[in-house]
């Protein structure tokens, strides 16, 4: 019975589950408080969940782990500042109609209560189509290149994110708050979201404890948000067009006997990967609080690889399950390293702890013999 | 129809490049002895990282992103010596000789590890790089000073352990390439240099068209060309020949008896010691060391550089290393002072050269995996029996 647990589980997701067991109980010994770090755990779960998701259409439908999560933060990055840049003119019209059809309550809400729910909304609005036709081409290419499609998403991820380096400095972005001061063009690198829709999910809803004894916070509306997304994701899959998906990923050879038009079945699965990407960063930065261009989002997508690994997922099958599992251990390592081992050690290790367990994660999935070659 | 594709994609990263440097050369407004001078430099530093490639891709393993593990066990030699404050050659090859046993044993982890990555070798070397790198730093900011002694307080960081973020190379600092001092002088600068090495000989040589003048870095360019001989013996060899035929087809050559595990780890292994020596050259011409960022751009630098020459995936030539060299280094030096002069923002100039190196080396995998998936389609078609289209 262990031992079945163990071998389904792997050593390395039990050792890593320990740490992070061994860090909570060794908190309060060296003066971290536990409510504080589960809270912290908490936050950064719900914040980095989505981008999490994003790893299972990919997957299931063959085409590997996704190391082009970049592209699909471009599409969300686009509509984040994009939401910020055309913020007025959105609620402008939106009371505008208020007027039209002569509902002043409805015109009074748009300028003030529902103002940051709307400018989250548009950023999501404007991001969603972004990567569907990024991921369309994204699928395309993916396509043409089967069997290579981990490596080459890593370089789409890192080339597109260049590219767009030199986009954000070129589009004619005006907003004040983004643009560089002396220059008047060229967005910066960090753009804070506050006035516009920092933590509009984050507080909705949320628990906030504050008492001598307990510090508790619990983002709400961001874990329900997070649910929401994942049961999208999990009804999808079970739909006809996701058990085809499935299919394609664990025998591309019958699927294609069977009548289902692989090609298809992935590019629709690279492009939900993609969407789900550009959700995944607006709801990262709705609760962070900024939004990180030019090589922000180079290395992000290792973080997400490694979480959907660590919940147990391999390089070809992965599930809503892995992903909750191994956000939570993966964001509670994070949470808890600096905190515990800093207080043990005066030092900061958990750059080093987060290189070495993330990709070491990945790198234990990688040469799993899961399945002999294609 | 399909020939003259083939041509065009087997050549077009090589002609986009030289059409770029093209447009771009004028618009920089450099002098030619000024770029002759500065690729010189760039093929002396970065060419032996480049060649350390070129095993791994005979033995069919792919670009061996794995290459930042020599990288690092380089670093760690030079760490070493600056520490002890041995200069000079002997200080180079000490640190080559510290870096050759961590390279032996990081190359013969890797080399197990790809050997369980049959088939996604690239992907799992390029994680590889990254798990080491924490391994790395980990010893260097943390058991150095601590564990590991290092007593030169100019190497430690204030707090007592750790290694400073920039460590000086001034001991070894251009010392191998002006081991035989050279310089290619024009008409005109011929005087103003014999002072230059204060009566230490040199060798002057004077060519008619050039301005002002050129020093060649005469003794890394022997070191490379010694190389160059060594990997073109080396394919010659049994286990060169070995290599290849593993390269060729691995279930052909594990029948015909080549043992291909162990062949692959030893061209992994090579691969990673002459990385290792590959980045001691590199630094010395650089002179300072990013104890935490030099190794990572060193893997991406030289293997983009490669793809550029016109090598593939599956195939790579000296050649291809020499033509990479120049045509990447030439926009490296262009790209900046180009986009300034073109869009005045240098920054473009920068991100644009980024921006390149990832294209191309996307564009080169995705054409590599391109062109495989469609001969092993038309191979399965000749199969069927027929030749023709479907």
């Amino acid at each position: 019975m262990i031992k079945k647990f163990i071998e389904n589980a792997g050593w390395p997701r039990i050792i890593i589950a320990l740490f992070l067991l061994a860090l909570f109980v060794a908190a309060p010994f060296v003066g971290v408080r536990v409510d504080t770090s589960l809270s912290n755990t908490l936050v950064r779960f719900g914040m980095n969940g989505v981008m999490v998701l994003a790893m299972i259409p990919m997957v299931q439908a063959g085409c590997g782990l996704n190391f082009g999560l970049p592209l699909g933060i471009i599409a969300g990055l686009l509509g984040a500042t994009l939401s910020i840049e055309w913020n007025s003119e959105i609620l402008a019209k939106l009371s505008e109609l208020g007027t039209l059809y002569k509902i002043s309550w409805l015109n009074d809400l748009f300028l003030t209560t529902w103002r940051e729910p709307i400018g989250f909304a548009s950023a999501i609005i404007i991001a969603v189509p972004i990567a569907a036709i990024l991921g369309w081409f994204y699928g395309k290419l993916l396509n043409r290149v089967k069997g290579d499609e981990m490596m080459i998403a890593t370089y789409v991820g890192f080339s597109s994110v260049s590219f767009m380096c030199i986009a954000w400095l070129l589009l004619p972005y005006k907003h004040p708050t983004m643009v560089w001061g002396y220059a008047g063009k060229g967005l910066r690198t960090t753009i804070s979201v506050e006035g516009y829709w920092l933590h509009v999910l984050s507080d909705a809803l949320a628990l906030d404890i504050n008492t001598e004894n307990i510090h508790l916070y619990v983002p709400t509306g961001m874990l329900i948000f997070f649910a929401f997304v994942a049961l999208i994701v999990w009804i999808f899959m079970k739909t006809k067009t996701g058990t085809a998906m499935t299919a394609v990923g664990s025998n591309p050879e019958f699927a294609r006997a069977s009548g289902v038009n692989v090609d298809r079945m992935r590019t629709i699965a690279v492009m939900m990967s993609t969407i789900l990407g550009a959700v995944g960063i607006i709801v990262y930065e709705q609760s962070f609080g900024f939004i990180q261009l030019y090589m922000g989002p180079f290395y992000m997508a290792l973080p997400a690889v490694a979480s959907i690994l660590l919940g147990g997922a391999s390089v070809n099958k992965a599930g809503i399950l892995n992903v909750i599992v191994g956000t939570f251990l993966f964001q509670g390592i994070l949470t808890m390293t600096p905190s515990v081992i800093n207080s043990y050690l005066q030092t900061d290790m958990s750059e080093v702890i987060r290189l070495i367990v993330s990709n070491g994660m990945i790198l234990y999935a990688l040469t799993r013999k899961v399945r002999a070659g294609r | 129809m399909r020939k003259i594709f083939d041509i065009i994609a087997n050549n077009a990263v090589p002609a986009v490049f030289i059409i770029i440097s093209a447009f771009a050369i004028p618009l920089s407004g450099y002098s030619a002895s000024y770029l002759v001078q500065e690729l010189l430099t760039r093929i002396g530093r970065n060419s032996f990282l480049i060649l350390s490639l070129l095993i791994p891709i005979m033995a069919g393993m792919g670009l061996n992103f794995g290459m930042v593990l020599g990288a690092m066990a380089g670093q760690i030699g030079l760490l070493f010596i600056c520490d002890w404050g041995i200069v000079g050659i002997p200080g180079m090859v000490l640190a080559c000789l510290i870096g050759t046993p961590i390279a032996i044993v990081l190359g013969i982890f890797c080399g197990h590890v790809l050997n369980r990555a049959k088939g996604r070798e690239m992907v799992t070397s390029y994680i590889l790089g990254f798990f080491i790198n924490g391994v790395y730093q980990m010893t260097v900011l943390y058991l150095m000073g601590w564990i590991i002694p290092i007593t030169n307080p100019t190497l430690l960081l204030s707090r007592g352990y750790g290694v400073r973020n920039a460590v000086s190379l001034l001991g070894i600092r251009g010392i191998l390439d002006n081991l035989i001092p050279t310089i290619i002088t024009g008409t005109q600068g011929t005087a103003q240099f014999v002072n230059i090495n204060g009566g230490k000989s040199f060798i002057m040589m004077q060519l008619p068209f050039l301005e002002g003048s050129i020093r060649i870095p005469l003794a890394t360019l022997i070191v490379i060309a010694l190389f160059c001989i060594f990997i073109v013996w080396f394919r010659k060899t049994k286990l060169g020949q070995d290599m290849r035929a593993i390269g060729q087809s691995q279930s052909v050559a594990d029948s015909a008896g080549i043992p291909v595990n162990r062949t692959r780890i030893i061209a992994i292994v090579i691969s990673t010691v002459l990385a290792c020596y590959g980045q001691i050259i590199y630094l010395q011409n650089m002179g300072t060391l990013n104890t935490y960022n030099s190794h990572d751009q060193a893997g991406m630098f030289s293997i983009a550089a490669l793809l550029i020459g016109g090598a593939s995936v599956s195939k790579a030539t000296i050649a291809n290393v020499f033509a990479g060299v120049i045509l990447f280094h030439l926009m490296f030096i262009v790209a900046p002072v180009a986009g300034k002069n073109l869009i005045g923002d240098a920054q473009i100039g920068e991100y644009f050269r980024v921006f390149v190196s990832y294209g191309i080396i996307a564009i080169a995998l995705v054409l590599h995996a391109w062109r495989r998936n469609r001969e092993r389609e038309a191979a399965r078609r000749s199969l069927r029996g027929n030749k023709g289209d479907e």
